[in-house]
């Protein structure tokens, strides 16, 4: 196997990014699993992806328009999670649709060619730049910054935020404050995975570590651990095959769940649970 | 007893169209055992959120252990204050331990920044061992029985430290025998912990016998108040639970045979 082509500036690059944004996206991840909210995730990454494609119709930073749609469905969707009365399923899945129509529109609209949109879409990891890694660097340091200092209120917050904020803890604040964050890792990770493909990238780590564990700190770390390696595998297989990366990562992502699911002790739990029964006389 | 613990005047509490609260006032003295019942949607857990600060007041004033309760001072005055609910559906596979459970108990107190620290462990495992759960400390909370989580629901509220004890139907969805075990250990941590305690039960039969004094709850409206032996006759709670006083009669008959 030739393997110079890991010595090229646009391969580091690209090996940097995975490893930023798998761990970004697999601790984001880690909330989205804990806190039953995937279609929150589906939805603001899909509104990441209108949000794009506006900036690039109408010549501003494609970024800026991602970061500003995904914050506006988390402004939405945050109250319907948070007074968790109803399922917000319904209204979920009107946005989701609403967004992913809002970004054809915008494709049909843009004028000339559509490559800087499909890029978005399916992601181009190997054409990353610096400020493209130091964005993603920002937003990585950010959000394993703040589980770290914040650990105790999130993992409340994460276990019920009805008991959490019996306790005095602020888990509103909390809960929109993740939502940022989802925000903010999606769309910094836009451009490398691409809109329709991030969200594996968040769900699948997380989710495998979620079969795994009875610990949350271990959890997080499995997330990341996976998030990292879904990154890599993929892009050597991309590279290996001459096939999308995003597309590589993404199916590496899910194939790590389906081991993990295999191999998952949790599969077990009624065993542990089984006593001997009594026979009442 | 002693002195005020909870003051409520004229609170109004309305969630939408409906109004769950519609001008209630009550007082609770330190070291009380109250007994709050009703049928359901009569504003009992209305009632206890106004307690703690998580109610939005429409118009009335709370005073809550000697704070004028503000939609601003609701964190600090919660971290006081002990809240157990009706048993939570909790994911089986949920990453947390029995312990982390009860640990989240000392979050609040603790403040932001602060971890937990072995001062904060070793009350965690005091707590536990007072709810007769150490020997299930290090499961998954998600293989819990219904009666073992609420155990840990009160060691948890324990950890805290409370000075107001708040239990909205403990019991409901529990069998007989751990409903039994659950209104017996409240009853103790309320005398040894000298706490002031609310009891929201929808079932007469989950009212703890040892309560000071029975609050009726209907329609977002208290509708009687005094010692549990005067209050509870066939009468009252043919009203409060619209059925004649022969049905009143056979259903106390039928819980008095068990």
């Amino acid at each position: 196997m030739d393997l110079s082509i890991f010595g090229y500036q646009f391969m580091q690059n690209a090996i940097i990014s995975t490893f930023l944004g798998g761990i970004a996206c697999a601790t984001i991840g880690v909330f989205v699993v804990l806190m039953h909210m995937p279609f929150i995730g589906v939805a603001m990454s899909h509104a990441a992806f209108a949000g794009a494609l506006l900036g690039l119709w109408l010549g501003f930073n494609p970024l800026l328009g991602a970061f500003a749609l995904s914050l506006l469905t988390a402004v939405i969707i945050g109250p319907l999670a948070d007074r968790g009365e109803l399922s917000p399923e319904t209204s979920l899945g009107v946005i989701f649709s609403l967004m992913l129509g809002i970004a054809f529109l915008f494709m049909g609209l843009m004028p000339g060619s559509k490559s800087g949109a499909l890029e978005l879409l399916w992601g181009s990891i190997l054409t990353n730049t610096r400020s493209d890694i130091i964005l993603l660097a920002v937003v990585a340091v950010v959000v394993v910054g703040l589980v770290f200092v914040f650990y105790k209120e999130i993992q409340a917050t994460i276990f019920h935020r009805g008991i959490a904020l019996s306790v005095g803890l602020p888990a509103t604040l909390i809960l929109y404050g993740i939502l940022f964050l989802t925000g903010a890792t999606i769309t910094a990770s836009l451009r490398s995975i691409g809109g329709l493909l991030i969200f594996s990238l968040i769900l699948n780590p997380a989710a495998a570590a979620y079969q795994l564990t009875y610990s949350m700190k271990r959890m997080f770390l499995l997330a990341a651990g996976f998030g990292v390696l879904s990154g890599w595998v993929g892009l050597l297989f991309s590279y290996l095959f001459n096939i999308p990366s995003g597309a590589t990562i993404v199916i590496t992502s899910s194939v790590i769940f389906m081991i993990a699911v295999v191999f998952s002790p949790k599969r077990r739990v009624k065993g542990w649970q089984e006593k001997p029964a009594t026979e009442v006389k | 007893m002693g002195t005020t613990v909870i003051n409520i005047e004229n609170a109004v509490v309305s969630y939408r169209e409906n109004v769950a609260l519609r001008g209630v006032s009550l007082k609770v003295e330190s070291g009380e055992f109250v007994g709050i019942i009703g049928p359901n949607g009569a504003g009992k857990t209305t009632l206890l959120t106004v307690v703690n600060g998580l109610g939005k007041l429409l118009s009335g004033r709370v005073w809550v252990l000697g704070n004028f309760l503000t939609p601003g001072n609701g964190h600090s005055l919660r971290k006081r204050v002990g809240y157990v609910a009706q048993v939570e559906n909790i994911d089986p596979r949920m990453p947390m331990l029995v312990r982390d459970v009860v640990m989240i108990g000392r979050y609040g107190v603790l403040g932001l920044l602060r971890k937990p620290g072995k001062h904060d462990w070793g009350i965690v495992d005091e707590v536990l061992k007072l709810v007769g759960m150490s020997h299930l400390a290090q499961r998954p909370i998600g293989h819990l029985s219904g009666g073992e989580q609420q155990r840990v629901a009160i060691a948890r509220c324990l950890a805290q430290e409370p000075e107001l004890f708040l239990l909205d139907e403990p019991t409901a969805s529990l069998d007989w025998k751990a409903q039994t075990e659950i209104l017996g250990l409240v009853k103790q941590i309320h005398d040894s912990r000298q706490l002031t305690t609310l009891f929201v039960t929808h079932d007469l039969s989950a009212l703890p016998v040892a309560c000071d004094r029975v609050v009726l709850m209907k329609d977002g409206l208290i509708c009687g108040a005094g010692p549990p032996d005067r209050l509870l006759t066939n009468e009252n709670l043919s009203q409060l639970y619209d059925m004649s006083i022969s049905a009143v009669e056979e259903r106390r008959g039928e819980s008095s045979r068990v």
